[in-house]
């Protein structure tokens, strides 16, 4: 017999009220009831992090996070990037600049972690970097690029400059 | 979807004790990172699941009135690296559990679920051996405290007695141990992220007031048996003894006296006990560069 549960919680900044099935993940729940088709489902099993969103600012696959837990939550997509006009944000814009990107399948989950690592307002180095963003698969690009514009990024956001 | 039968959420531990009473044929979920997984492979298809994710007041770590390090089980093992007393006293568990698969799973994996599941391979496992910690556990009639090494039973078997609602609650580390004491972990694995170890060496020491002779020496392995294992006769060899080259050598081959590996998929035999040689050496030469000691 299903068993449902009453959640609330924010996505993307706004408050929402959803009668789950505590079956779901918290993948099912944003791709399924919020139309949030950024997050992706690859593995499923928690090791390509296509899936990857934000829960209170750190960085979780969504496909082996119960939609349960979701309860009293902040959580954030890809969707969240977008400025009032419609606009790509600068890890977006970057990731297209230094060609990041192909098919585009592993994108959200790599940006949203970039933005987890972004958000500390550290300077990393690239082997930081590297460790940081080694939980997400891409089979087109071989990272370099990946890794170039989140290097990019945090050095122009923190007003170091870039070679 | 998960292919769940019920899902119960404790929202205390009193509530989880008295679930698991209710509930004996459930199973416990922390962060899922495991039992979600074994889900979706079909092996837990069915089960009925008693999360105890929400509970905080398993979170954090503290110093507790006996000045033990208190970690609660559901800790994260992303907070427990960056978490100033783990830093100050027992940074080598930090950097152990920063190897964990891979970012995300840090954020979402628990110390808790890392040794409850009983696995050999747990990158906690070893340092949490070789630091002596002691894994408190909650059930109905209270608490009960057991040194890590009692805990584990057999290849996925942990001491928690279901029967009696317990859950682990906590992992202790007792001043006697982490006290003026340094250590060093390595994970030897094929890749350097997302993937098992193939072998997993936790060493610390403490070294006399001169730092000339080691005057304890702990080491503890992950897959050199079918459950975390110390190397006593190893830490025989280091107790006592002048640091030097030659001392380090005869500790490392020392290993092979307490270790017990297998033939698997990831690597044989011969060679887990030819690498457990060598990361031994190689933790303890750190491990007291670390103390402050020169070799």
């Amino acid at each position: 017999m299903a068993q449902y549960k009453l959640i609330h919680c924010t996505i993307n900044g706004k408050e929402v009220e959803k009668m789950v099935d505590v079956r779901a993940s918290l993948t099912d729940l944003l791709r399924n009831d919020f139309h949030l088709t950024s997050v992706k489902k690859g593995c499923e099993v928690g090791e390509c992090g296509a899936c990857n969103v934000l829960i209170d600012g750190e960085a979780f696959n969504s496909c082996i996070y119960l939609a349960a837990w979701a309860d009293g939550k902040h959580i954030r997509t890809l969707e969240s990037l977008t400025g009032p006009g419609g606009e790509i944000s600068d890890i977006q814009q970057a990731f297209m600049e230094e060609t990041a990107i192909q098919c585009g399948f592993c994108t959200p989950g790599f940006i949203m972690t970039a933005v987890e690592i972004l958000e500390t307002k550290k300077l990393y180095t690239r082997d930081e970097l590297r460790k940081l963003l080694s939980g997400h698969l891409c089979r087109c690009t071989g990272y370099e690029n990946i890794l170039n514009a989140v290097e990019k990024t945090m050095k122009r956001r923190l007003g170091v400059p870039v070679e | 979807m998960y292919d769940l039968k019920a899902l119960y959420e404790a929202e205390s531990v009193e509530h989880a004790i008295r679930l698991r009473l209710e509930h004996p044929e459930a199973q416990i979920i922390a962060g899922g990172s495991d039992v979600l997984v074994q889900m979706r492979e079909g092996k837990r298809a069915g089960k009925e699941l008693i999360s105890i994710y929400g509970i905080d007041a398993m979170r954090g770590v503290t110093i507790d009135e006996d000045e033990n390090i208190r970690i609660g089980s559901l800790t994260s093992f992303s907070h427990i690296t960056r978490d100033p007393i783990i830093q100050k006293y027992i940074n080598v568990l930090g950097e152990a559990v920063d190897m964990v698969g891979g970012p995300q799973i840090r954020n979402i994996g628990t110390i808790g679920g890392n040794t409850c599941n009983g696995v050999t391979s747990a990158d906690s496992a070893s340092t949490l051996h070789a630091w002596e910690a002691i894994v408190e556990l909650t059930g109905k009639n209270g608490v009960r405290r057991l040194p890590i090494g009692d805990f584990y039973i057999r290849a996925g078997q942990v001491d928690i007695r279901a029967e009696e609602g317990e859950i682990q609650t906590a992992i202790l580390i007792p001043k006697a141990s982490y006290e003026n004491t340094f250590g060093y972990y390595i994970k030897y694995a094929m890749r350097n992220a997302m993937d098992i170890a193939t072998l997993g060496c936790s060493v610390n020491v403490r070294l006399s007031p001169d730092k000339k002779t080691v005057a304890r020496a702990r080491i503890a392995y992950g897959v050199a048996g079918p459950v975390p294992m110390r190397a006593q006769s190893a830490e025989a060899v280091a107790n006592g003894a002048e640091i030097g080259k030659e001392m380090i050598d005869r500790f490392g081959l020392a290993v092979l006296n307490d270790i017990n590996p297998r033939d698997s998929w990831r690597a044989s035999k011969a060679f887990r006990q030819h690498i457990a040689v060598e990361m031994a050496k190689r933790c303890l030469f750190e491990s007291i560069k670390r103390a402050g000691g020169e070799i």
